[in-house]
């Protein structure tokens, strides 16, 4: 099985402060760390998975800044054979249908019996790029699998629907799948790999390879703000002891303990 | 002006709540923009839904075909392209739900219609479309204008349109549309999530767990917290992912909802994935070390500092009182 693998590099926002920078339409980036994407991590684990079963290759893909450089290392010391940096830098403003794209132009001269994707971005969370590449390339989907089984020429999947519920499906192949968390436990490089990847030569695509003027830009972003505040909890202060002591007289008066 | 569509969402025999929340949006899209608004539906043997469905639409378009009964998303995909190429219209709104997540991106690509998802806010005028969109996990909203085009495609984030009654006499159209035998998906089955020993729904006070718990060594702490109270613990999907607890205690979308006296939140960030399944609580208490977490933006009560500090703190505190 040869497989790609689409990997993004976001910011990681969810115990960080997140302040919009001074155009208006993007953060600031200065402070913040950056790494794999959530759910891309156990894309990709599901493909090396695979390739320890059956064999095959392994080319991982990320349309990003200079700096992807360092996550598709990653990617490469976690068992990934090729990586390509689709250079960002080149083509101006994104949304997840132009991303799709560039992407396709890319993965559209590569051998592949599947291609993984995250189910979602957590910076843009678009939830799109997948799907839009797989109807780009004219091939089936699965959106949020929790879990594949290859067959002969087709896969067996369950994708998670809302409330716990699974779904069953049979997808032939080639497909795309966007994979959800959980449907593994991504491992940790070793040094040694990490060594290794550190030597490994990542190829770059840019203007020159892929026709600018024929991508088209669906969406813009004009503005980002921080959410209008709806509700906002009563925030106790004080030391822990103090908080804890509030806290514990509101519930006992409420009779919640 | 050209129509407004929505998707009919209907899943195992019953129509789904965003179904009746796309309709409240569509409806005050039509009215705004002066147009009629048409329910999609496509099913099998579908005259209950439709009769569940008359007054929140201007018209109900009907495609009846067995292999409609389940979504798929290649033969709904095959049709629906069909149906907006033939309609026209305007917006297309579909549920970012698990139905949506698979449709809009597909059709959009295929049809070289604009498209966005997960908005929470939709705006149409002479400026052209625009939506608004969260980004970042929650931290911030975009505005988000779309290129100019005679149709769009939005899947709408459930429980921002509230399902309202509507008042309409919906014509009930059916399309001679027919299914095409799906190429490359086949649906098989419907599994159901597995029972666990503790039912999270049922309890009075839930103790929920998410990843600022960092380690599974310190679940422990948060089952004795939980136990000392009469509550159970539940947990974010990042703790159901490392399996330091099973899937039956999950809160939110891809999991259960609840709605105990008193829910509280231990290192839970707030993604709408997880409040969706929470909010309903009565009372919400919130210990984020992030005063910028969007769980503040849910809770009751909050304290913004460390839990490790807070839930020894806390514990020795109740103990006190039950003395
Ligand atoms: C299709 C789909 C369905 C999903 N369904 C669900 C679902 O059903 N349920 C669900 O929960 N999620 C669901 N998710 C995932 C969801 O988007 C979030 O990723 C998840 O809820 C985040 O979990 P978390 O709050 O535990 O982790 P994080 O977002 O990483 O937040 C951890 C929080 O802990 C805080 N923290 C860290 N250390 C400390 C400390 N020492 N003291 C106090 N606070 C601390 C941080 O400030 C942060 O706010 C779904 C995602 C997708 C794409
Ligand atoms: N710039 C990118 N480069 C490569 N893959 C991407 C990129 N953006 C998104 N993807 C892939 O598409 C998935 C969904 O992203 P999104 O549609 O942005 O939420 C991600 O999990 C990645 O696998």
């Amino acid at each position: 099985m040869n497989i790609v693998v689409c990997i993004k590099r976001v910011p990681q926002t969810a115990d960080a402060q997140v302040r919009v920078d001074s155009s208006g339409k993007d953060i600031e980036k200065e402070r913040l760390t950056f790494d794999l994407n959530e759910s891309d991590a156990y894309a990709l684990e599901q493909a090396v998975l695979f390739k320890e079963q059956s064999g095959g290759t392994i080319t991982a893909v990320s349309v990003g800044h200079p700096d992807t450089e360092d996550t598709l290392r990653m990617v490469l010391a976690k068992g990934a054979d090729t990586a390509i940096r689709i250079k960002a830098e080149d083509f101006d403003e994104l949304d997840g249908y132009k991303t799709a794209q560039i992407l396709k132009t890319v993965i559209e001269k590569a051998e592949f019996d599947m291609i993984f994707t995250g189910c979602m971005a957590t910076d843009d969370g678009y939830y799109q790029v997948g799907v839009n590449l797989a109807q780009l390339l004219g091939i089936p989907h699965a959106t949020l699998v929790s879990s594949i089984e290859i067959g002969d020429g087709a896969a067996r999947i369950k994708r998670e629907l809302e409330g716990g519920l699974l779904e069953h499906d049979e997808i032939s192949l080639p497909a795309l799948f966007s994979v959800q968390t959980g449907i593994n436990v991504p491992r940790y490089a070793s040094l040694i790999a990490i060594r290794k990847a550190a030597k490994k030569e990542i190829a770059a695509v840019g203007q020159d390879d892929i026709d600018k003027d024929a991508l088209v830009l669906n969406t813009q972003i004009e503005e980002l703000f921080v959410p209008p505040v709806t509700k906002r909890a009563e925030i106790f202060s004080g030391t822990p002891e103090e908080v804890s002591g509030k806290l514990a007289d509101m519930l006992n008066e409420k009779g919640l303990i | 002006m050209a129509e407004i569509l929505a998707l009919v969402e209907h899943r195992q025999g019953s129509l789904r709540d965003v179904t009746f929340e796309l309709m409240s949006c569509g409806r005050k899209l039509a009215e705004n923009l002066d147009t009629r608004l048409t329910a999609v539906l496509l099913g099998h043997n579908t005259g209950e839904f439709a009769d569940d469905l008359k007054t929140q639409a201007h018209r109900i378009l009907v495609l009846d075909d067995e292999r409609f009964k389940d979504f798929n998303s290649e033969s709904y995909q095959q049709a629906l392209s069909q149906v907006i190429k033939s309609e026209n219209p305007v917006i297309t709104l579909i549920g970012h739900t698990a139905f949506g997540m698979s449709l809009c991106p597909a059709l959009g690509a295929q049809l070289d219609i604009p498209s966005s998802t997960d908005c929470l806010d939709i705006e149409m005028n002479d400026g052209g479309l625009k939506v608004i969109r969260q980004m970042y996990e929650g931290k911030l909203d975009a505005r988000v204008r779309f290129r100019e085009s005679p149709s769009y495609l939005v899947t709408i984030r459930t429980g921002c349109f509230p399902a309202e009654d509507g008042n309409l006499q919906a014509e009930i159209v059916s399309s001679d549309l027919k299914a095409a035998e799906p190429q490359h998906l086949k649906f098989i089955e419907y599994l159901e999530a597995a029972v666990g020993d503790v039912d999270i729904t049922k309890a009075d006070v839930v103790v929920g767990v998410g990843r600022g718990i960092k380690e599974k060594e310190n679940m422990a702490m948060v089952e004795e917290f939980a136990g000392m109270i009469g509550g159970v613990v539940a947990c974010t999907r990042p703790i159901v992912d490392a399996e330091w607890l099973p899937k039956d205690r999950q809160v939110g979308s891809s999991g259960k909802t609840v709605k105990p006296k008193l829910y509280i939140a231990l290192g839970i960030s707030g993604a709408f994935q997880h409040t969706a399944g929470m909010k309903g609580s009565d009372t919400i208490i919130a210990v984020n070390k992030d005063p910028d977490a969007p769980i503040f933006g849910e809770a009751d009560y909050g304290i913004v500092d460390d839990l490790f500090k807070v839930l020894p703190a806390l514990r020795d505190k109740i103990t006190e009182l039950k003395q």
